[in-house]
């Protein structure tokens, strides 16, 4: 039986910074970015599907861009400001953000195993360009699988929220140039 | 109950109350269960298809460090997993499959032993130490194979390889039949071996509960009773002392829909190190050594009279089941289920069919969502599309002239066919073509010299299997009722179980609408309980397109009975008989005085908190407890597919223009749900037509051990999915509804292969395999006559 101690001699100390949030971990250098989200920080939201960066359901925004979190070791996002589907609601009041929200109104989920992947897909593909057109949002939402919905739900939620925020973006400039 | 149709959530798309947990990261997952000195399990498995076990040297894993233990099947002592039929051994030969491989493997990935690490990364590092020799055996890969005279043999017990050999039907005189008839045609298919694909692989956690002397299984699973009852006989325990809990799952689609090996497994080592232990599977065991369907082959003709009336069916169907028979369904899932419902919505007035699973050394299979369906539906199209073209009709047309339209309808297979919409969806799904241009754009792009094509499907699907249904399919475990107990708190909140198990289809919702219609409460005070053999009484879980047929119906009977007490307790207080009051929204009103009013939370305090005030026939409490099993044939919902393809020459790609589904699966609970098990049916539908394919190589070995090899269709390849919905409801659910959760993949290959033939009219060539691959359609594009089909 070897199950005494720790991990092992080989571990490193790393400091990441998730949702706001600095950790300090202890964890083997070969742990990826996933599982250390997941099993070390308990922030279970992320999900795993393929381990070889096909499915996207452990997709998680790195600095703003999207990420494989299953083919990063954790060690590489030490300095990068890490966010995960957990930041999306309200941390006090836990409501849902348009995105979220625009998901839950076009039924852009089923089991919610692959949501949490396409969520922060969208989060980040819509901060960089949020003039997208659905044709764009589409090719987009084809880098991350889902077996349930067939996709035209979540490609409708994305543009929904897409839309949305263009025209309050719209409004609000309207706004600042009245006054 | 007083309310108005406006009050009414059934039939509303109101928010899934899933929703918000699974947005915000909240969900609880298996792989989600962290528990105190939890240990993580993986497997061994064999690398050869076929051979003998020589040795098992495992002295190396428990020497690599985080590894705790490593256990094979003498270690454990494990009883077998064995499903039955009760048929003769002439149709249905018994084979047992153990928990871990003794002295054979059977096929590549077949776990043989399993290494119990502290950390996932342990594990792994522990099989690498594995060294397992096998004294290799011929393989056997193909149905083909099996069949083939002095073929090796996959069960020393199975001669022929073959696990199941039934005629269901012969009509007498048949062949008289196809010798006059004016019109015969064949078609000959074979269906590419599929994994249903859940994006959340399998996984489970066991732990021993030494205070409640109980094994508590986390595992994700739509039949957790089943699970249950495999679990308890394997590990030599009462059922009782296994409790089986299903947390949030990410999908199914039937292959988790029976009892696997390593979630025993998982469980006996947790039993034996008394540690809570932890499975998850990884993708490339997903894909190769999890549980896979669909590999079929069909020779089938059809007789036809001079006006396209069908004459006769005759077809002869092997399935290739893989490896070992699943539990509760056996090897005979696929055979039994083309043969028993190939004519369809057709009226057939000569049916025979000869269904067999043989046994190969493949990953075993597992129903997948349509179970056979797909494909036997596919084959009877094609034969409608073949004879059109014989005849010179339209495709539309033949089917016109054929399709059930007066009901209750009694088939050649003896199976009675409650009232649908089989030419109403046939027409409008047409016109729904015609009018958005198709068919002159089609005209237009012909003259091009482009290929766009146009294919339908129409098919019935039953669902709302109840006992009867599977008690004539011979299963030795027969599925079919479902329980469920509605209780109320003193706060007036309910809570409500069903043996059902949603792992997607919303049923906290939909379940909820049943309840909250039924007692006129507020459906935010309604909460659903599944998958938890302690919770529930007992279940039959998610399959068949049954949750909302059955399960639904028990729901809602279980909630009336709860309002009938809860109407007798305020009768009760006002010395009336239950007659005179109501239900209203929340409370009970007395009919006389429609002002005088009590509220539920008031009447469940009579019944919890001052029991002294009821009258002795009335036992305190509020709970109501009630069955549905279905004593008919069950309930037909139908639907027809059209779809527009384009097929690219250079490329060979088969693009997709458009698809309209037009779907009648009675009383819709919930549109918007039903609208996405449309579309996700479809999808997958789409991957079994043109994506999806587990191959293996001449030695067995499986050639797709990721997504880089299995081709999982993506937004790119899936279309926008036009639904229409019409409504025939169900006379004999409690609501109504009509199973909705399968209709979608049943219907998509047919329509999609159909579609894909019009395309290549011109060059004569049809194509009746899937998936029907870029290859293909190059070659069938550029050098029409090696595709020819004899």
């Amino acid at each position: 039986m070897n199950d005494t101690g720790g991990m092992g001699d080989d571990v490193q100390l790393l400091t990441l910074d998730v949702n706001g949030t600095s950790y300090e971990v202890i964890t083997p250098p070969r742990r990826t970015l996933v599982d250390v989200l997941r099993h070390d920080l308990r922030l279970t939201g992320t999900h795993v599907g393929c381990e070889h960066g096909i499915c996207g359901a452990c997709t998680v925004l790195v600095d703003g861009l999207p990420v494989r979190a299953c083919l990063m070791f954790a060690a590489q996002a030490e300095g990068a400001r890490i966010s995960t589907v957990e930041s999306l609601a309200d941390p006090g009041s836990g409501e849902l953000d348009d995105l979220q929200r625009a998901f839950t109104e076009n039924h852009g989920l089923q089991c919610g195993f692959c949501t949490p992947g396409f969520l922060m897909l969208a989060q980040g593909f819509l901060a960089e360009r949020p003039e997208a057109t659905k044709e764009e949002i589409r090719e987009v939402v084809a880098a991350n699988l889902c077996r349930c919905t067939g996709y035209q739900t979540i490609v409708e939620a994305i543009d929904a929220c897409a839309t949305a925020r263009r025209a309050q973006r719209a409004a609000g400039t309207e706004e600042t140039s009245c006054n | 109950m007083k309310s108005t149709t406006q009050d009414r959530l059934v039939g509303r798309s109101v928010a899934r109350r899933e929703d918000p947990r699974l947005l915000t990261g909240n969900g609880r997952f298996v792989d989600d269960i962290e528990l105190p000195g939890m240990l993580h399990a993986q497997f061994v498995r064999s690398t050869v298809a076929h051979g003998l076990i020589t040795d098992i040297d495992l002295t190396h894993v428990r020497r690599v460090p985080g590894v705790v233990a490593a256990f094979t099947a003498s270690d454990l002592g494990l009883g077998d997993i064995t499903a039955q039929l009760d048929r003769p051994l002439s149709e249905f030969v018994p084979t047992a499959m153990p928990v871990l491989a003794r002295d054979r493997v059977r096929y590549a990935g077949e776990p043989v032993a399993v290494v119990v690490a502290r950390d996932p990364y342990a594990a792994e590092d522990g099989l690498e130490a594995a060294k397992v020799t096998y004294a290799s055996l011929p393989p056997v890969t193909s149905e083909e194979q099996a069949l083939a005279p002095g073929a090796a043999l996959v069960h020393e017990e199975a001669a022929h390889n073959t696990l199941v050999d039934v005629s269901l039907f012969a009509t007498e005189g048949i062949d008289g039949i196809f010798d006059k008839a004016p019109c015969v045609v064949h078609v000959e298919t074979r269906t590419g071996r599929q994994n249903a694909l859940p994006l959340e692989t399998r996984g489970a956690v066991a732990q021993w509960d030494a205070r409640e002397d109980q094994l508590v299984l986390h595992t994700c699973t739509q039949i957790p009773h089943q699970v249950r009852t495999v679990a308890a006989r394997c590990l030599g325990l009462d059922e009782r002392a296994v409790r089986v809990i299903v947390p949030d799952m990410g999908g199914g689609f039937g292959l988790k829909c029976v009892v696997g090996r390593e979630e025993i497994a998982a469980a006996a080592a947790a039993l034996r190190l008394r540690r809570p232990v932890k499975w998850i599977e990884d993708r490339k065991d997903a894909l190769t050594a999890s549980f896979l369907a669909r590999e079929q082959h069909y020779t089938a003709r059809a007789a036809f009279d001079a006006d396209g009336r069908i004459l006769g069916l005759d077809a002869d169907v092997v399935c290739d089941m893989g490896a070992y028979s699943c539990y509760p369904f056996t090897a005979g899932i696929e055979p039994l289920m083309a043969s028993a419902e190939m004519p369809g919505p057709y009226k057939v007035p000569a049916y025979r069919v000869r269904g067999r699973a043989v046994a190969t050394n493949k990953a075993p299979t597992a129903p997948y969502r349509g179970v056979s369906r797909p494909q036997y539906v596919m084959v009877v199209e094609r034969l409608m599309e073949r004879a059109a073209r014989e005849l010179d009709l339209d495709p539309v047309e033949i089917r016109r002239r054929n399709v059930i339209t007066a009901f209750p309808y009694t088939g050649v297979n003896n199976v009675t066919y409650d009232p649908g919409s089989y030419l109403e969806s046939l027409n409008l799904c047409e016109q729904t073509l015609k009018e958005a241009g198709w068919y002159d754009q089609q005209a237009a792009a012909w003259a091009g010299g482009r290929h766009i094509g146009i294919g339908y499907s129409c098919f019935s699907e039953r669902t709302g299997y109840g006992s009867a249904a599977f008690a004539a399919r011979k299963m030795e475990v027969v599925p079919g009722f479902d329980l469920s107990e509605v209780r109320m708190d003193t706060s007036g909140a309910v809570t409500v179980t069903t043996g059902t198990m949603s792992h997607g289809q919303s049923h906290e919702t939909t379940m909820a609408q049943i309840v909250a219609d039924t007692l006129g409460v507020d459906i935010a005070k309604v909460k659903l309980h599944q998958g938890d053999t302690d919770r529930i009484t007992y279940g039959w879980g998610t399959f068949a397109s049954r949750s909302i047929t059955v399960g639904g119906s028990a729901v809602r009977r279980a909630a009336a009975k709860l309002g009938d007490k809860l109407r007798a307790i305020a009768a009760a207080q006002w010395g009336v008989p239950p007659e005179g009051v109501e239900l209203d929204r929340g409370r009970v009103r007395l009919r006389a005085e429609p002002e005088a009013e009590l509220s539920y939370a008031h009447l469940a305090g009579i019944a919890h908190l001052k029991s002294h005030l009821l009258p002795k026939d009335i036992e305190p409490g509020l709970t109501a407890t009630a069955a549905f099993d279905t004593d008919t044939d069950g309930t037909f919902s139908n639907a027809t597919h059209g779809v527009v393809v384009e097929l690219h020459q250079g490329t060979g790609q088969v693009e997709i223009l458009a698809y309209v589904c037009v779907e009648d699966c009675g009383v819709a609970i919930h549109p918007q749900v039903v609208e996405g098990q449309c579309r996700g049916g479809i999808a997958q539908g789409i991957a079994g037509a043109l994506f999806e394919q587990i191959t293996y190589d001449a030695q067995g070995e499986p050639s797709a051990t990721s997504f880089m090899d299995y081709k999982v269709p993506t937004a790119h390849e899936i279309p926008d999915v036009t639904i229409h919905h019409l409504e025939t409801p169900c006379a004999f659910t409690e609501t109504g509804a009509k199973g909705a959760g399968e209709g979608g993949t049943i219907g998509a290959p047919a329509a999609v292969l159909n579609a894909v033939n019009d395309a290549l009219r011109a060059t004569g060539t049809e194509l009746d395999n899937t998936p029907v691959t870029p290859e293909t359609v190059h070659r069938a594009l550029t050098s029409p006559v090696l595709e020819q089909t004899p």
